[in-house]
């Protein structure tokens, strides 16, 4: 059951975090439309997280008789306790930058959620479903913007080349098992993410190609913590210092 | 916001099959491609629409406010064109 539990917070903290990334970006887009698609994006990731949320609080709740609610697990938790990856708290830096992330993770949940439609867990099974719609187009959308910024101008290639050097150490962290993902692919609920990895390279190479982008990228050794595990960078807590302020300084207020 | 303007684009919404594509406003994009990504953000985002088509505003061409006199006035006496001496059976309930 724990294991259950930490593999639900997995996916709700991937999804919290990378959508409160992209919410940074709400009145700032570079244009007005791409301030309402970002944005839009945000809201479909906060409202993964949500489901995810909801379900790891009734398995808490079944097995511990305690009354956790979503927001307890959104709100109340701490850095250490957060099982995001690391590549999802990166700061937003430029636009390059920002869609980079996306689309590497988007194509990421994407093969990981067209997998975990079929886990023997109804309701993971149910939310991967629905969240799967919303990834296909966050992962079409992304894989447009790196071939514009790729092959576009002399200043948008040098800025997505930027962003790839800053991010593509954070991706061998994903494919990478934590003990619950191993224990849920075992079990048949959750999958086996080093299975993915082949998809997800072909992917992205594919897309980098129409991007006149190198692949593989430059080779930096990957970094060495584990996200998954609760050992993030420091920007997580930068993240959760804001994201949480208000739930922490006027516990379950309403308006 | 960025100082270099992206085209201008018309969108065009089908709100449900079988009805037509209505004009719903108009948006910047860089490319065909991305207007109709950005008109599924902007346009589409509760639930408006099952289809979408973009036009580059400038394909668009207008008829001019100066000619509306001539244009249009002239079937403002013309009544007999509607057809509404026609009686129609009762049974037919949607004319």
């Amino acid at each position: 059951m724990d294991q259950l539990i930490n593999y639900t917070l997995h996916l709700a903290d991937n999804s919290l975090v990378l959508g409160h990334r992209n919410s940074e970006w709400t009145g700032y887009g570079p244009v007005l439309e791409q301030d309402i698609a970002i944005s839009n994006i945000a809201l479909d990731l906060i409202g993964q997280s949500r489901n995810f949320y909801q379900y790891a609080a009734r398995l808490i709740n079944q097995s511990t008789n305690q009354s956790v609610t979503e927001d307890t697990l959104a709100y109340l938790r701490d850095a250490n306790q957060f099982k995001n990856c690391l590549l999802s708290e990166q700061p937003n830096g430029d636009w390059a930058k920002t869609i980079l992330r996306l689309f590497f993770f988007s194509a990421y949940q994407y093969f990981l959620y067209r997998q975990l439609q079929n886990s023997t867990d109804g309701t993971l099974g149910a939310i991967a479903e629905k969240s799967l719609k919303e990834v296909t187009y966050h992962l079409r959308w992304s894989s447009e913007w790196v071939i514009r910024l790729g092959d576009g101008t002399e200043e948008s290639h040098r800025r997505i080349l930027a962003a790839i050097d800053a991010l593509w150490m954070y991706t061998d962290e994903i494919f990478e098992a934590a003990d619950y993902e191993l224990a849920a692919a075992n079990k048949g609920y959750g999958v086996d993410v080093s299975s993915l990895k082949d998809d997800w390279q072909k992917k992205v190479s594919n897309i980098f190609e129409q991007a006149t982008l190198p692949f593989p990228p430059a080779n930096k050794p990957g970094v060495r913590w584990f996200g998954k595990e609760g050992k993030h960078s420091e920007h997580l807590g930068y993240i959760l210092a804001e994201m949480q302020f208000l739930q922490r300084a006027y516990p379950d207020s309403q308006w | 916001m960025s100082k270099t303007q992206w085209p201008l684009w018309e969108i065009f919404i089908r709100s449900k099959q079988g009805l037509d594509h209505k004009h719903a406003g108009s948006l910047h994009a860089a490319d065909p491609q991305m207007a109709i990504e950005n008109a599924r953000d902007v346009y589409t985002r509760r639930m408006e629409g099952v289809s979408i088509w973009v036009v580059e505003s400038k394909h668009i061409h207008a008829s001019s406010p100066e000619e509306a006199a001539s244009l249009y006035e002239p079937a403002n006496d013309k009544a007999y064109r509607h057809p509404t001496f026609y009686d129609l059976p009762d049974e037919l309930t949607h004319m």
